[in-house]
Order: C-alpha cells, then structure tokens, then sequence
C-alpha cells in the first residue's frame, strides 16, 4: 500500500475503505534465476492494515512539539490475528511469529499481542512464537529461514515486508494481497512505470503472483499451482527473462513460454 | 600517571553480568586507571533501587551498562533502559557498523554510523486506554530533540570526515510527525554545506540496505526507526555479538552493546561473545581520554578477531566466550611485556 509509483493514493485508499481491506499479506520468496544473496527466502508478512501508527491522527501541540497517535484496538488486533492463522493452515505453514515492540509500547503492543496469544490457544496445530521488532531484523537479515509466517501491527509491517521483498530481489516479483470484509483485491506492489508502458516490456511476474494469490484466496489451489510453477520454471531456465532479470525477453515472449509449459502439463 | 577515574557499572541481566566480569579481568592486565562503582539494576529492581543508579551515573557522569530485561507482561512495567536513556537526556545513540575481515557477513567493507534520536517518538511511554479494547500510543517529535540529533549528526561527519548525512523516516504517511524531523534536518544541513545532505523513506531504506548497503554513509533517524535499521545493519556485519553501542548527552555518557540484548538464553553458559561489551569498554576508555589504553585493548581485540580468528559460535566459530577473553589478555601481556605502551 506505500505507493511506489505516483498518483493513485486517493484511489488506494478509497478502495481500502470500502472493502475494509484489513489485512496485507505479502509472501516473500527466493526466485531461482533471479538470485541474491539470500537463497532461502520463503516467508509471509501479513500486516494489520486499518489502523496502528496510520490512523494519520497527528497534531501539533505547540510550536515545535508535535504528536502522532498510533491506535491499536481489540478487534482490528483479533481479527489480523484470526486471519493469519487461517492463512498459515489453509497455505501449509507451520508457524505464525508475532512481532512487536510490547518492551516499550507496553499497553499498545501489548493488547496486539495479547490477541494473537488468545489466537493462537484457539488454533494449537499451528506453532506460534512472539519476537521483538528488533530480533526480527537482526535475524532476517542473516538467516531468513528461520520465519514463516509473520504477523503484526501495520508500521512494523510496512518496514519488514519491505525488507523481506529486498532479500529476494526488489518489488518488481513481489506478489501481495489486501483481506477484507467485503472481499480481496491483489496486486502488485511495484510502480506503474510510464517509461515502458505500452512496449511490451514490462514484468507480468509480481501481477501474476498476486493472480495466483487470488486463486488460491478462491481455493482454487490446482490452478494456482499450476500457473506458479509454470511462471517459476520459466524464470529458471533463463531463456525467456525479462529486461530487468538480465534477459531480453518481450513480455509477450516471457507469457507465451509460461502458457506453452501450462498446456504441456 | 593520574588519578584512576571512577565509573559506573550496571552489569543489567542475562549475560550483562559475566561480561562484566571479563570487562574487570581485562582492565587489570592492561593496567585501566579505572575504577568500576557498580549498582545493579535488573528485572526485579525497585524504583528505590533504579533511583540509587541514576543518582552513581550522575555523580560519575559515565557508566558502562548491561540490558535490562523487559516484564512487559506486567502492568505495572515500563522499560528501565527507556527510562534510564530519558532521564538521563541521552539523546544521541551512536552505532559504528563496520566489517570485520574474518567475520563471516553478506556484504563486506561495510563502514555505516547509525546516529539514532535516542529519548523520544515512539519511545515516550505515553499510552492510555479511554475505552477498553481501544489503546492510545503517543509519538512524540519535538524540534529541539530533532534538531540536536540532527547537528550531532552533522558535527560527527565533519570531524569524522564523511561524506554524506541521509534522514530516514516516513514523512510520507506520518506528515507532522517526521514532518518535523525532516524539515529540523534540513535546516540543520544548511549548516553544514560540505556535508552532503538526502532523506530516505524507512521501508525503502531497509530495502536498500539489504540489497545496496554500501550507499549509506552516516544515517540519523528518529528512535524506532533507528531501532529497525540499527538491527538490520548490525546483522549485515556479523550480528549482535560484536558492536558496541555510545548513548550521548549534554552531560552524561553510557556506553553499552550494540543492539542492546539481554542474550538470557545462552546467559551462564560460556558461549556468548563478549566482543560487544569490551568494545563498550573501549569507547568508554576513548571517551574519557585514556586513548593508550584504550588502542592497546581494541589493538588486541581486533588481533583475537580478524588475525587469530578466535570466534564464538554466533560468527561461526567453535571458542567460549573464555577462550576469546584469554586470547585478548594474552596479546596485552605480551605488548605490555615488550614495553609496547605509553
């Protein structure tokens, strides 16, 4: 939801509101053909979405002194935390870490995470774990691996899925979805790059992820499958890559290979 | 040779207090004019007791400082190593991630300093909860803080010669907020025109850096950004066991590990690495002008490091935090033997 790309905020927001998009969930996978120097890369942020330090409630209480409200209530906590279980089972994850900062935001991220304990009672085939904001970057950064599925409030969200996105190789393969009430919209996170629209050029990767998201939302996981492998196959064997993969595939090129793979499976 | 200065040592939980111990046997073979008055805070400590340490940090002016371990469960609980930042106007948190040769890392010939507002934002411990279920957390950005960190920031590139000073923070979506950093950065980069001023959005940031590192020069952020970044940079140079970390204020100064943790699960256990603490140590010594001895500790430091390669199992290797403390004493004796000191 942090715009990359220029002038559709309003847009954004708008469509946020009126679905209740709660919850953004972004997974995070090592791309092979693509590589970086993080190999084994495969976790889930899934981030509260409507509330914490976005409320955008700010104001300056004299000159010089300004003061932000972050909001953390119970059932906007529950819910992300109900969700995020419910993710990890249906996807075949195995463990859910809450991350927070409870050591010094006792009362807010405190009730964030006291929902996710009360959560995880509810669901004990799922592991569950809670770690410090801080422990979670310092070992993100040097073994990935050892996380799953990644719940919590939105700020720490916005920074670690972004992290996570960054140790397998940028926003331009970085699939996500936003979870409603009213339903589901997926996509891609990436910019709306004028300077090849139109030229067949571009990456579909990141928007047929989300596609893929969306399928499996639908639980049509055989399809979803299916079309992610074919979509991984192709990266890997390299011939078909897109410019900004080191190749020099059209994007049409990049697809056509994509489908050959799905209707030969 | 002078009269021995008298610092405070809070030896904090987990492994704070074995640390301690080696920070004692080290500063005696290499013959620190130091002397440690030690008060204990930990977990369990009153008021009454955390007011008795403020009042030795104030009289000595420099302390030397374990984490505390946080009871947030507790009601009744706020952070004593917050409080104790706070109270003491420690409002510069300075973290020198550099690469080690022999420490195993992603990216090597990393040289970042991470310059941290270090007593307010999200850190203000202000929460109320009006309506059950719905708790309200206060960020607090204040210019005179914003801009003192900023001019530290400055004032360091300067003396340091770095080149460049980037602001991270999210102004984007919280306007007021680090509206106000930013703009007091700014202002304060005017000053300082040989300083090369940029500001860089935090997600992106993170993103940068583990991906671009090298980019970054001098960075100063507010507190929980600089909690963020000052992690995922200290795990981009070899993780916690290393860096040490310098609370500056107007007054007082602390210095401390890095990433500031309590490392209670290996505590006792003779496996943790005590690099980050004899570093601690060795700012500290550089702080109150004891350069000699303070070379002569880090010279061995970094000798057991990179060229005897003694490391404890967080860097990938199979030595006790022992066998690294005896590598060090040993390379001290041997130069302090040779005459190779003041």
């Amino acid at each position: 939801m942090t715009p990359v790309g220029k002038g559709h905020r309003s847009l954004n927001l708008a469509i946020r509101k009126e679905f209740n998009l709660y919850a953004n969930v972004r997974p995070c996978r090592s791309v092979e053909g693509y590589e970086t120097l993080y190999r084994d890369v495969d976790v889930v942020t899934i981030r509260e979405n409507t509330e914490g330090e976005y409320s955008g409630i700010e104001h300056e209480i004299v000159d010089g002194v300004v003061q932000s409200i972050k909001l953390i209530t119970e059932p906007a906590s529950r819910r992300v935390a109900e969700y995020a279980f419910q993710y990890a089972r249906s996807n075949g994850r195995s463990k859910v870490t809450a991350v927070h900062k409870a050591n010094i935001m006792r009362m807010s991220d405190g009730l964030f995470l006291r929902c996710c304990r009360e959560t995880a009672e509810k669901n004990p085939d799922i592991k569950f774990e809670e770690k410090y904001l801080d422990t979670v970057c310092l070992n993100m950064v040097q073994d990935p691996s050892q996380y799953d599925v990644l719940v919590m409030p939105n700020l720490y969200g916005d920074i670690l899925s972004d992290l996570c996105a960054g140790l397998v190789g940028g926003l331009g393969l970085t699939p996500s979805g936003n979870i409603g009430e009213g339903g589901a919209v997926f996509e891609s996170v990436h910019g709306t790059a004028p300077d090849i629209a139109g030229l067949d050029k571009a990456n579909p990767t990141a928007l047929l992820l989300s596609a893929v998201m969306m399928l499996r939302y639908m639980d049509m996981h055989k399809h979803a499958s299916v079309i992610e492998q074919a979509c991984f196959e192709t990266i890997k064997e390299g011939n078909f890559r897109t410019g900004d993969l080191g190749g020099s595939a059209k994007c049409s090129e990049f697809t056509d290979e994509i489908c050959r793979k799905i209707s030969d499976s | 040779m002078g009269v021995a200065s008298t610092v405070t040592m809070i030896p904090g939980d987990g492994i704070g207090p074995e640390m301690m111990g080696y920070v004692r046997n080290i500063f005696r073979y290499a013959g620190v004019p130091v002397d440690f008055e030690e008060v204990q805070i930990t977990k369990d400590s009153t008021e009454e007791e955390f007011e008795k340490a403020l009042v030795c940090i104030k009289r000595n002016g420099v302390a030397l400082k374990g984490s505390i371990e946080s009871k947030y469960g507790d009601p009744s609980f706020s952070s004593r190593n917050a409080t104790l930042r706070t109270q003491l106007d420690l409002f510069a948190n300075v973290l020198h991630c550099r690469s080690h040769p022999a420490v195993p890392a992603r990216y090597p010939d990393l040289d970042i300093v991470l310059i941290r507002e270090n007593t307010e934002g999200e850190y203000s411990m202000l929460e109320h909860e009006n309506v059950r279920g719905v708790v309200e957390s206060m960020k607090v950005i204040t210019r005179h803080a914003s801009e003192r960190v900023a001019r530290y920031a400055f004032e360091y590139a300067k003396r340091n010669s770095r080149r460049k000073v980037t602001a991270v923070h999210k102004a984007n979506i919280m306007k007021l907020s680090d509206g106000l950093f930013l703009e007091t950065c700014r202002q304060v980069a005017k000053e300082y025109p040989e300083v090369e001023f940029s500001d860089m959005i935090v997600d992106n940031t993170c993103m940068q850096l583990v991906s671009r590192p090298h980019q970054f020069d001098v960075m100063v952020m507010p507190n929980l950004y600089g909690a963020v970044v000052s992690n995922v940079a200290c795990g981009l140079v070899g993780g916690p066991g290393l860096l040490s970390g310098r609370n500056y204020g107007d007054h007082f100064a602390v210095f401390e590990p890095g990433t500031r943790n309590t490392g209670t699960s290996v505590a006792g256990l003779n496996v943790a690495n005590p690099i980050a603490m004899l570093n601690a140590a060795c700012d500290m010594l550089f702080h109150l002008g004891l350069a000699s001895h303070a070379t002569l500790i880090s010279g061995a430091i970094s000798k057991t490091i990179n060229v005897d390669q003694i490391h404890t199992a967080d860097i990938g290797g199979q030595a006790t935090s022992l066998d690294v403390v005896q590598n060090i004493i040993h390379d001290i004796q041997e130069k302090t033997k040779a005459g190779n000191w003041i």
